[in-house]
């Protein structure tokens, strides 16, 4: 992999990821709204937000807690490099793991009751749909033979004709990537939760807008991800990709104001279920496939 | 930008008889929408910008408003929801209230009614919008004038 | 090569004796130093030596006519059945001693009636490759250290277990004496020799349980005893087997005759059979759980790095033979079964060892289905997780030791903070739990690869386990790290209670795993490719390509010069110092609130344990059933499909 191969691609989603993101957000605001017949806020909300965080001092509980903020922010980026650089997608998310623990170490650092509840639940949610995750990748590699995500983009057929259910999957488990309302346990961007705000209880000002941006580059990767099962060598399937990303956008923000919270133990079961049925049996498929093939 | 264009606001009840809890609520459904002008409520002090409180401070939880106050990130504001909150109102002379918010901490808008209506209420929201710009800049000058006169110093 | 051998071998005895006999402490602690110095330097000449004859033309094998060493090997068969015997009657354990009798009896026939006929072929007794010096460096190295440790461990103990009796010379000589059986285990070719040291290792656990003499460590200890006395059982029959259908009497040969040799299953069967019983998997691990009430030296030696090894050890061996055959389908399984049950029952348990115990028992399932796949990138992934599991778990067993001794509980609950009250210990444990779970460290780096193995080999089941097992695991690390990282203000710091000898052990061994987690390429290209190239016949690539290994050393790079970015970020940021939020009735100091009449009340912060969703009372008994009846139906299929 050439210089120019690694820097172009990582500098554009440095740069521009930031903005992807706060599209997606806008557009979440704004929809959810609508849905709830309010007329709410602009489509920009969501930079005016990270804006003012920006512009406010930080109070904190310790040093510790912002050194983790700030980890978990470069490890989001470094993360979305990897796989715009077109790199290997389970090491996507081994590095995603790793910046979901530093999240988890910053809220668990503040010993505060709250952080302390909703640490030990966004490791829950980690749990729960770690497994999807890398039965998606582990889906990719069987299509394409390969973990590359340059190699997975470069094929005829879009990945989703093969691997329908990992797609339902892991569309499922992004419920619980954002937040989104039956499984958003671990903290919630609406008030009066029994735990506050979880996870970022004690992080403020300046320091939760670094956190927000790691989010944003979070989101940016989940769509990409999202986005590969449609792309083939075909120029035009970028179209529908793109078209894929807001569609599911909106049905995670259709399921978001339909439902209420569940506890964890359903949350757990229902997704480790949802991953051994889709996942698991697209996966055996699959592999019958590739043995009947072998015959 | 402007910081004042996404106020989040922290309710606090701090003795109210609950009427102005519901007209405080009441603002952020969709007949009302704050929402609108970027107020979210977050109901964690160290998220929001604005602190609202409803009922007078009694002797129990007026440490409990420092605290929270203290715990805010500048720059701050305060709304006293409600006529309990500016003054204490018809429970101002009870054994256990202090009086109005301002006997514990700095008010910076007071929205009297009992109960406070909505309306008046959103009215005294976007007041303590605009007074976080002033308090911001207010801060930047602060600074600078500290920097300058460090300068000097040396 | 020889005598540098013979000295590993018989040094650690010596040392046995001479430290059983040495009742003044400080000389002995000197001795033992000392002794465990040698060793390791020996260990290390010896490997580098090995390796620097051996790259051309592994394996290095000796030949021996070794009838004497074979009438002394007889001899302490029945030395260590009569120990058994002892005790077993001692504590009314009698089916022991029948166990032991059926392990020993018709080996010791054998072994005489080969002597009598004269009929003893010519072979190698000893043998030596890559995976044997691999293990040795890991006995040699992790042994010395962990005897250091253990001088000034004791010296606390009994300072805190004033119920024990000091019975400290003995256990430092148990200690070498299992050092001296493993290097004879791993180095041995020959069937009855690997047999004769597998039962020293046996035996020298089940003394090392029993060392503090209470009620519970009696019962775990003969709990030990007679799981690992089965396998033993299994060990023999293989021995009696290849003697009568194959006349071969070493590991080697049997290798050999290939993986078509009709009949070849039951032999493989029978030694996978002893294997997952030393290696702890899941109808016998009990053991190992109870094996914890051992002072911490030993579980870190025995029950973690090497002992529980040799079972996977004589897996990895065997691979090539287990290729798509219900032998390799049964280890497989379990091993699978194993990783994914045991990382779930890890979560419910908050005793430091125990989670220890049952994370060995889980990566131990992994490296098993890793060897069971048999083919050259699983057998790849299974060298690397021993590599690294040796190490970074034995590390955490000394420093929840040394955490031990200094605060007096090895509860994980109790460990909230210690990044303040005992920050170097803390810092130490973070290295370990990192390398056991996080992403450009160790242990992941091997799991990586057996998951693209599994892959390679169409075994969906192992894939769906690691999945989710990998999901449990990263659960109960990352709740012991949270709690590790929590940062306690006006805490003091502890006065820590650790020895130099102790920080002597846990500093090199922090060192090699961080070493560990750099050069594992090295290790990879060095030292395994060249091993599987000679067992399975075909010479591989890297398993995990240099683009992934150089975006991995970026992130340990980016690890490493954290503190230095979070300084830039936050440089010119005026933080403001605030309290925990506690709805506002925080007491002042994070650590207690004002109740609702005034009152100030501590606050206890604890972890997420579930325990009536992931308690051993709920999973254990069915997890060891389902794998007890997988166990025996396929153990009966396959013996009775060979014959």
């Amino acid at each position: 992999m050439s210089f120019q191969q690694v820097i172009y691609p990582s500098l554009a989603f440095i740069l521009l990821a930031p903005v992807v993101g706060l599209v997606f957000s806008g557009y979440d605001r704004v929809l959810s709204s609508r849905m709830q017949g309010r007329q709410g806020p602009p489509f920009l909300q969501p930079l005016y937000d990270i804006v003012k965080l920006f512009n406010k001092e930080a109070t904190v509980v310790n040093r510790v807690q912002t050194a983790m903020v700030i980890a978990f922010l470069i490890f989001s980026v470094f993360t979305g490099c990897i796989f715009f650089v077109g790199s290997d997608l389970l090491l996507v998310f081994f590095a995603l793991t790793l910046a979901e623990v530093f999240l988890m170490l910053a809220a668990c650092s503040t010993n505060s009751p709250y952080s302390s509840m909703g640490s030990q639940r966004e490791l829950l949610s980690i749990m729960a749909y770690e497994p999807m995750t890398l039965l998606t990748a582990i889906g990719f590699y069987m299509i394409s033979g390969s973990f590359n995500v340059s190699e997975i983009i470069n094929r005829d057929v879009p990945a989703i004709v093969e691997l329908p259910g990992m797609f339902a999957g892991f569309v499922f488990i992004l419920i619980i990537k954002f937040r989104k309302s039956p499984f958003d346990l671990s903290t919630s961007h609406h008030a009066h939760q029994e735990m506050v705000k979880g996870v970022t209880q004690d992080i403020s000002g300046n320091v939760l807008g670094i956190m927000e941006l790691a989010e944003l580059y979070e989101t940016v990767l989940m769509m990409a991800i999202v986005a590969l099962f449609f792309i083939t060598k075909n120029p035009f399937s970028y179209v529908w990709a793109v078209l894929a990303c807001f569609i599911v956008y909106f049905i995670l923000i259709l399921i978001d104001n339909v439902f209420p919270r569940v506890k964890w133990e359903k949350m757990l079961l229902v997704t480790w279920g949802v991953t051994f049925a889709l996942g698991g049996a697209n996966l055996l498929i699959l592999d019958m496939i590739k043995i009947a093939e072998g015959w | 930008m402007k910081i004042s264009k996404s106020p989040w606001l922290l309710h606090y009840d701090a003795s109210s008889c609950n009427g102005c809890d519901i007209e405080v609520l009441a603002a952020t459904t969709p007949v009302y929408d704050i929402e609108r002008f970027g107020i979210i409520n977050t109901g964690n002090p160290k998220h929001a910008d604005i602190l609202v409180i409803t009922g007078g401070v009694n002797a129990q939880n007026a440490t409990v408003v420092k605290q929270i106050y203290s715990q805010m990130p500048d720059p701050k504001v305060v709304v006293a929801a409600g006529i309990c909150a500016c003054d204490g109102g018809i429970f101002k002379d009870c054994y256990n209230i202090l009086g109005g918010t301002d006997t514990v901490i700095p008010v910076d808008v007071y929205v009297p009614g009992c109960a406070v209506r909505p309306e008046a209420l959103i009215d005294g929201i976007s007041k303590a919008i605009a007074m976080l710009d002033e308090k911001k800049q207010a801060a930047i000058e602060h600074a600078s004038c500290q920097i300058h006169y460090e300068d000097k110093e040396d | 090569m020889v005598p540098g051998l013979l000295f590993l071998i018989f040094f650690p005895f010596l040392m046995a004796v001479l430290t059983y006999y040495t009742k003044d402490e400080r000389k002995r602690t000197a001795l033992v130093i000392g002794g465990s110095i040698v060793i390791m330097a020996v260990d290390i000449i010896f490997v580098a030596g090995c390796y620097k004859q051996g790259t051309s033309d592994f394996p290095l094998t000796f030949v021996y006519r070794a009838h004497l060493a074979d009438f002394f090997i007889m001899l302490c068969e029945v030395f260590l059945v009569g120990v058994v015997s002892y005790l077993s009657v001692k504590y009314k354990k009698y089916y022991c001693i029948l166990l032991s009798l059926i392990g020993t009896v018709p080996v010791l026939v054998l072994d005489i009636s080969k002597m009598i006929s004269g009929s003893v072929p010519e072979s190698e007794h000893i043998l030596i490759d890559n995976i044997t010096l691999i293990m040795c460096v890991i006995i040699g190295v992790v042994g010395g250290i962990i005897c250091i440790y253990a001088t000034g461990y004791l010296h606390d103990y009994h300072e805190h277990h004033t119920d024990v009796e000091n019975r400290a010379p003995y256990f430092q000589a148990l200690l070498f004496v299992f050092i001296g059986a493993m290097f004879g285990l791993v180095t041995s070719d020959n069937l009855s020799w690997i047999f004769f040291f597998w039962e020293i290792t046996s035996v020298t656990s089940f003394l090392l349980i029993g060392y503090p003499r209470s009620e519970e460590s009696v019962t775990n200890s003969f709990r030990a005893l007679w799981m690992n006395l089965l396998g033993g059982c299994g060990f023999t029959f293989t021995i009696l087997f290849c003697w009568y259908m194959y006349e071969s009497e070493n590991l080697s040969e049997l290798l050999e005759l290939g993986a078509d040799m009709p009949g070849i299953i039951i032999p493989v069967v029978l030694l996978s059979f002893a294997a997952l019983t030393k290696s702890a998997q899941m109808p016998f691990s009990r053991w190992l759980l109870g094996a914890m009430v051992a002072p911490t030296p030993s579980s870190a030696l025995l029950h973690s790095a090497t002992m529980v090894k040799a079972g996977v050890y004589l897996l990895i061996r065997l691979s090539p033979l287990m290729d798509g055959n219900l032998s390799g389908i049964m280890i497989t399984t379990i091993g699978g079964f194993t990783f994914f049950a045991s990382s779930l029952l890890a979560i419910s348990v908050s005793d430091g060892k125990k989670v220890l115990a049952y994370s060995t028992i889980s990566n131990l399932g992994l490296i098993t289905a890793c060897a069971g796949v048999g083919h050259t990138e699983a057998v790849w992934a299974a060298v690397m997780l021993l590599i690294f599991h040796a190490v970074s778990k034995s590390l955490m067993f000394l420093a929840v030791g040394a955490v031990e001794n200094s605060t007096g509980s090895r509860d994980i609950e109790d460990m909230h903070g210690l990044i303040i009250k005992l920050p170097k210990l803390a810092f130490v444990m973070i290295v370990g739990i990192c390398g056991m779970f996080l992403a450009p460290f160790g242990m992941l780096v091997a799991k990586w690869a057996a998951l693209k193995a599994y892959l390679d080999s169409n075994n969906i089941l192992l894939v769906v386990f690691l999945v989710f097992g990998s999901a449990t695991t990263l659960f109960y690390w990352g709740k012991w790290l949270g709690k590790l990282f929590a940062y306690m203000h006006q805490s003091e710091r502890l006065r820590g209670n650790v020895h130099k000898s102790e920080w002597g052990a846990i500093y090199p061994l922090t060192g090699l795993v961080i070493a560990l987690c750099v050069l594992f390429p090295v290790v990879g290209r060095c030292l395994i490719q060249p091993e599987l190239a000679y067992m399975f016949g075909e010479e591989i690539g890297a398993v995990i390509n240099a683009d992934d290994i150089r975006i991995m050393f970026m992130m340990l790079m980016m690890i490493a010069i954290l503190p230095v970015m979070t300084w830039i970020l936050s440089r010119r940021n005026r933080e403001k110092m605030t309290m925990a939020y506690m709805a506002g009735v925080n007491a002042g100091d994070d650590r207690h609130y004002i109740d609702s009449f005034g009152g100030v009340r501590p606050l206890y912060l604890s972890n997420w344990y579930m325990d009536y969703f992931f308690g051993e009372g709920k999973i254990l008994k069915p997890s060891l059933f389902i794998a007890a009846v997988f166990l025996v139906s396929i153990m009966i299929l396959s013996i009775g499909g060979a014959l």
